[in-house]
């Protein structure tokens, strides 16, 4: 019986893989300081926010474009507080207030479905926009804000390195425990789960927080890189998208899904900034159609059907 | 007996060697200054970018190039310019200024564009020792920045000198009676626009004035009628809108329609720009708004018609000039201490006067303190009316009616 065993031999394998992928990615800064390290601090914080993202919106279906509003939550935090308290109660701070907020979100929202739920989101991080700059009108500071504090780059990517393991314990202990269960019902047929005594709502909620959590946090670890922070900026809508495209190209549906997607995305994209950089997005639109057409369940998915296609030969096959 | 070195064998070996030998000694001569340049190409900064950045980037070039390069101890180098699309995201300006410095190893980066991508990647250019000459940086942390980056210059003003400066303009025309002493004051909720409100308050109440209309809209609004009708009801003597692009022309469109006819009427970004005459043609006539130059000067008019000439794109009436005048002192650094040696240039910018289109220029503590702050629209030109200390400022007239 596999329930009763801790690890099964293909999870302590994952795992044995896992903790070497992380010691070889923490090496980075020792070998590169320049170019390289800073398209592994993009790549780690795509990393976090798409595999978080597809925490809740992998199993649930439920596409959400929020992921700015957390990420602007998180730096705004630690902008409007660095003078005052020291970095890592502001961290402390921000993933807390992302929680909150995704818990006020989750409770309005999420008995929406569909196209609603995605509209919504979209606008959150507008909504969110707005109240800041408002609350920042009425109390008469300056909107744009100063993290001026000593952060080297290395230290922001072990960090985000960090997260980014925490964020796939979490996702492999969610997975096996009753809560991963109620949420692939949940995804696969939301009535039968609410027939078979599931607390749908609750459920949602608590994966919700979880994903926006991180969102703010993450925003709160960058915010010392970005030095000034604006509202703009902090809650651009392309972030939303390309934390949404990244895990759909790796595929959301697999916990080591998304960061197949990220990697060559933003690997990619690179290349396309550095040769085109005239055309960046007319070259990212092509490159989009060309995944969406070539690889519809995303690289994960693509790579699990060849791998049961091998598996079929491999077992089937006339000697 | 036939030689083997025929003339038809050796013709072709003959003209490949002097093919490679005149392409080497070419490559001898032609000895490069490898420039980067990372802004805006998309995303929210891409409008202004690609109005006041981009094209002088494109003009320096070719003309330098066309002059044979900057002038350098060795011999002239001619630039090869390294270009990147930062869209308007600080962490890909990170990234694009990490990839300039270490992987395409250029001798010297151009300032990004606005504020947010200069503050962003200022801990770069100070680690890698390269001059950030910033053209559109404004903030009032001046003193914390240049204390903290050595590298790291200011040349467009700070808010609280452009908040000052139109108070400055309204008291002089209330002290000649053009207008009474009522103000309705706009802004738009977002960076620039609430830094300056806040800073105007105090400022215009100390001027004498009376603020009978203070409204903030949200960045982005299409329908800005009630906010002037607003202003109307109000019955101001003086409009001032801390506005930015989008909203510039929103406001400026309604307030034609509406009729609200004052005599001082200022709009802040992007009145500066060609596009805001075209758009409202006669009525743009007497409307104020930030920045302005000296489009009279010699300098000034020939760099604006090389500028329409080479890029086929007329320059703005503001940051275009700076953005160009940075490049200048740029240039002057590097042929003044006739190397790539960025330590040596920034500290020749440090200490030097520089000729450039907007007149002398000079950082004290790396900042410039020279700079225009009010233009106004007159005959079709938008000229400097108030600034802090250039000669020629142009005398302030009243607002015609629409």
């Amino acid at each position: 019986m596999i329930e009763d065993k801790f690890l099964t031999r293909r999870e302590l394998a994952g795992f044995i893989i896992a903790i070497v992928a992380l010691a070889i990615a923490a090496m980075l800064p020792v070998l590169n300081t320049g170019y390289i390290l800073s398209l592994g601090v993009t790549i780690a914080m795509y990393t976090v926010l798409s595999t978080s993202w597809a925490l809740f919106s992998g199993p649930t279906h439920y596409i959400s474009l929020a992921t700015a509003a957390f990420f602007g939550l998180g730096m705004y935090v630690v902008g409007s507080g660095i003078e005052v308290l020291p970095f890592p109660i502001l961290a402390i701070i921000a993933t807390c207030a992302g929680a909150v907020l995704a818990f006020l979100i989750g409770v309005a929202t999420l008995r929406l479905s569909g196209i609603y739920f995605v509209i919504f989101t979209l606008g959150l991080a507008e909504f969110i926009r707005q109240i800041v700059t408002w609350v920042q009108t009425t109390m008469g500071t300056s909107s744009g804000l100063y993290v001026l504090i000593n952060i080297e780059e290395k230290t922001i990517y072990w960090r985000l390195l960090c997260l980014a393991a925490f964020v796939y314990l979490i996702g492999w202990g969610i997975n096996r425990s009753r809560l991963g269960f109620a949420l692939r019902i949940i995804g696969n047929d939301e009535e039968v789960a609410k027939h078979s005594g599931i607390n749908v709502a609750l459920v949602k909620v608590l994966l919700f927080m979880i994903s926006g959590s991180i969102a703010a946090l993450t925003g709160a670890l960058l915010a010392p890189r970005w030095t000034y922070i604006e509202p703009t900026i902090a809650f651009s809508p392309m972030l939303s998208f390309l934390v949404v495209i990244m895990a759909l190209v790796g595929g959301a549906q697999r916990l080591w899904g998304p960061i197949l997607g990220v990697i060559p995305f933003a690997l990619v994209w690179d290349l396309i900034t550095a040769q085109f950089p005239n055309q960046t997005a007319l070259m990212l639109g092509i490159a989009f159609l060309l995944v969406v057409y070539a690889i519809p369940n995303g690289i994960g998915g693509q790579g699990a059907k060849y791998w049961a296609k091998f598996k079929h030969w491999r077992d089937f096959r006339v000697t | 007996m036939r030689t083997f070195l025929t003339s038809k064998r050796l013709i072709m070996p003959a003209l490949a060697f002097a093919a490679i030998a005149a392409f080497s000694v070419d490559a001898m001569a032609q000895k490069t200054i490898k420039i980067g340049a990372s802004a805006p190409k998309t995303g929210p900064l891409a409008g202004g970018s690609t109005v006041s950045f981009w094209p002088n980037v494109e003009l320096w070039v070719k003309q330098i190039n066309a002059a044979g390069g900057i002038k350098l101890k060795s011999g002239k180098a001619k630039i090869e310019l390294i270009e990147y699309d930062d869209r308007t995201n600080p962490g890909e300006a990170i990234k694009n200024i990490q990839r300039l410095a270490t992987q395409d190893k250029v001798d010297f980066i151009l300032a990004p564009y606005g504020t947010g991508l200069n503050l962003a990647t200022a801990p770069l250019f100070a680690k890698f020792n390269y001059p950030l000459i910033t053209h559109t940086a404004i903030t009032d942390k001046v003193e914390a920045l240049t204390k903290r980056y050595p590298n790291i210059f200011f040349s467009l003003g700070t808010t609280t000198a452009f908040a000052g400066s139109v108070a400055k303009v309204l008291g002089k025309m209330k002290s000649a009676g053009t207008i009474g002493n009522k103000v309705a004051m706009v802004n738009v909720a977002d960076a620039f626009g609430i830094e300056l409100a806040n800073a105007a308050r105090p400022i215009f109440k100390k001027a004498g004035f009376e603020i009978v209309y203070d409204k903030s809209y949200p960045l982005g609004s299409p329908d800005l009628s009630p906010v002037i009708r607003g202003a109307k009801a109000a019955k101001p003597d003086a409009f001032v809108a801390w506005s930015y692009p989008p909203d510039t022309f929103g406001l400026t469109a309604q307030a034609k329609v509406q009729g609200l006819d004052v005599k001082a009427y200022y709009t802040a970004v992007a009145t500066a720009f060609p596009v805001f005459a075209g758009k409202f043609g006669k009525s743009a006539e007497g409307i104020l708004g930030a920045g302005g130059i000296n489009p009279e000067t010699t300098a000034m008019k020939n760099y604006r018609a090389t500028h329409k000439k080479i890029t086929g794109k007329t320059a703005d009436y503001w940051a275009s000039g700076m953005v160009y005048a940075t490049f200048q002192i740029l240039q002057q650094a590097i042929e003044a201490v006739g190397t790539t040696d960025r330590k040596a240039v920034t500290a020749h910018i440090k200490k030097s006067t520089f000729n450039t289109v907007m007149g002398p220029i000079n950082f004290k503590n790396q900042n410039n303190e020279v700079f225009w702050t009010v233009g106004q629209w007159q005959s079709g030109k938008f000229y400097g009316v108030s600034s802090t200390g250039h000669p020629g400022e142009k005398s302030i007239k009243a607002k015609p009616k629409w």
